[in-house]
């Protein structure tokens, strides 16, 4: 079962892969990296939430120029999951603006992205059209 | 007591492009020269030194243009805002001349920038041997590129697209068409970096970097310098009867930070900071964008002038697209922006441009423009935003009515 990791700490892999979110107790802000307090309204209590994983993609840019090493071109989008917004790469769809359409549905799928020297796997995701 | 007014005495900005032969100090130098002499005064009139460069290193630039050219004892404050960083210095010195403590003041931003390419998401760092946990969102490895992007052209990108559809009417060919004036524009700067004339064929056929943003739609990396001489209203009233009409009131000097809204952390929000510092100016000055001869905006990829146009409340909320069409913003629209050629073709050394759009605002205002004038400026509006995030916006008026 250790074989394989999350690539990130807000990613939950098994049966039912999902985004996990640090949701303000006071407010009901909801932000994905590790928080001391509350950037809406300075409240120091939070609690875990399950992000939607179904959304739709509110905007895109197609990649075309990075750093070395990083594969182009991908798509890189701002997903609405129910409310949430979530940074991701869309994925499973040819990057062309013909392909990849401002509003259009998308739900998370994870895959492999390589394993480390000991043969532990990082899984991470992505959002794909959702048929 | 009502606090001083404060007027631009003296403003300047060096040629922006390569300055292969010239580095930081040489090119803050001769605009902090350009700017004293424009202003009639000298470093030992200066009362406080607000400059900013952000690419140095950890150099204290204030301190080290003053050894280049005026070691005076005076206050010197250094600042960092990102690309509001020139804004920035001019609003410290201008605070100061409010509250009292200075009758003169100097903000300086330069910026060494040539063929610098990307600024953010420039490097990745390689995979480790193993996957190892870091950072606050504890990450194994490199996010960019795995969970969108990080590189300006990007980001920008996905603003543009998101006004796109959230009003519709916005793509490729309209962002272009935006860059394609402001090349045009620069035609008539011989300051800026680039002063060719580009098609839309070209800009849409040129090498893609983050669709749609092309590389010509990107602001152009490139050397430069800009510096401001402030004095307070009391002051210049003893001043020669050239100075004062030369003069350009700051009638707004406005910084925002962004605040908190939902998904601002996960894509940063450039209009809530915006709007904001836009409404802020507007009251502080007692004028509205109906009275704004011109605009120069901080259109660092052509994706982002759209949104600005309805930030900075040119045209009603939701319209830029059909604002854009009507021909608005070309130099003989109803609202010029970006007469100088803007981000994209004048340049864009980021520590110098928040005082390099002023300077150009000004350089209409006192009638001084030459081939590129708006006739009969009188009020006019400059703004920048750096993330994440910082905006500054000043409203500037001739004193010449």
């Amino acid at each position: 079962m250790s074989d394989s990791i999350p690539f990130v700490n807000y990613l939950v892999l098994g049966d039912d892969p999902h985004l996990v979110a640090q949701e303000c107790k006071a407010c009901g802000a909801r932000f994905f990296d590790r928080r001391n307090a509350c950037a809406g309204c300075s409240g120091t209590e939070f609690q875990s939430v399950d992000v939607p994983t179904q959304g739709e993609l509110r905007t895109f840019t197609i990649v075309a120029f990075a750093a070395p090493g990083i594969e182009v071109p991908f798509v890189s989008g701002i997903v609405d999951c129910g409310g949430t917004s979530v940074r991701a790469n869309i994925v499973n769809v040819e990057p062309s603006p013909e392909h990849v359409k401002l509003g259009m549905p998308v739900k998370l799928t994870t895959f492999p992205i390589g394993k480390d020297e000991e043969g532990v796997e990082a899984i991470n995701f992505g959002f794909e059209p959702a048929a | 007591m009502a606090s001083e007014d404060v007027f631009i005495l003296g403003i300047k900005m060096t040629k922006f492009g390569k300055h292969k032969e010239l580095d930081t100090v040489d090119l803050a130098t001769e605009a902090t020269l350009a700017a004293l002499a424009d202003g009639g005064v000298t470093m030992k009139d200066m009362n406080i030194i607000s400059a900013g460069n952000l690419m140095g290193g950890a150099l204290p630039i204030a301190q080290v243009i003053q050894k280049a050219c005026g070691q005076t004892g005076i206050p010197a404050y250094n600042v960092s805002n990102a690309c509001a960083t020139g804004a920035t210095a001019l609003r410290v010195v201008g605070m100061s001349i409010k509250a009292g403590e200075s009758d003169f003041g100097l903000a300086v931003g330069v910026e060494k920038l040539a063929g610098a390419g990307l600024l953010a998401g420039g490097s990745r760092k390689s995979d480790g041997k193993s996957w190892e946990r870091s950072g606050r969102y504890g990450a194994v490895a490199g996010v960019d590129g795995r969970i969108g992007t990080d590189i300006m052209p990007g980001v920008f990108a996905q603003i543009g697209m998101e006004y796109g559809h959230k009003y519709g009417g916005a793509n490729f060919e309209l962002f272009a068409e935006i860059s394609r004036k402001n090349h045009f524009h620069s035609t008539l700067n011989p300051l800026a970096a680039y002063t060719k004339e580009m098609s839309l064929e070209q800009i849409m056929g040129d090498i893609m970097i983050a669709y749609p943003n092309t590389r010509p739609m990107c602001s152009a990396n490139c050397d430069g310098a800009a510096a401001a001489v402030l004095v307070s209203g009391s002051k210049l009233k003893t001043l020669s009867q050239q100075q004062q009409r030369r003069a350009v009131k700051v009638s707004a000097s406005i910084l925002t930070s962004d605040p908190y809204e939902e998904a601002c952390q996960v894509l940063p929000n450039v209009n809530t900071l915006t709007r904001a510092a836009a409404k802020q100016a507007y009251e502080q000055a007692g004028v509205g964008p109906e009275d704004l001869d011109l605009v120069e905006l901080h259109d660092c990829f052509a994706t982002a002038e759209l949104v600005h146009y309805d930030n900075l409340m040119l045209c009603e909320e939701g319209n830029a697209v059909d604002f854009f069409k009507s021909g608005a913003t070309w130099r003989t629209g109803s609202m010029p922006v970006n007469v100088s050629g803007g981000l994209q073709s004048k340049g864009h050394p980021i520590a110098a441009t928040g005082i390099a759009n002023v300077w150009e605002v000004c350089h209409h205002l006192r009638g001084e423009a030459g081939p590129r004038q708006i006739e009969g400026a009188k009020v006019g509006l400059a703004h920048v935003i750096g993330l994440a995030s910082a905006c500054g916006v000043h409203i500037l008026e001739s004193n010449t009515a």
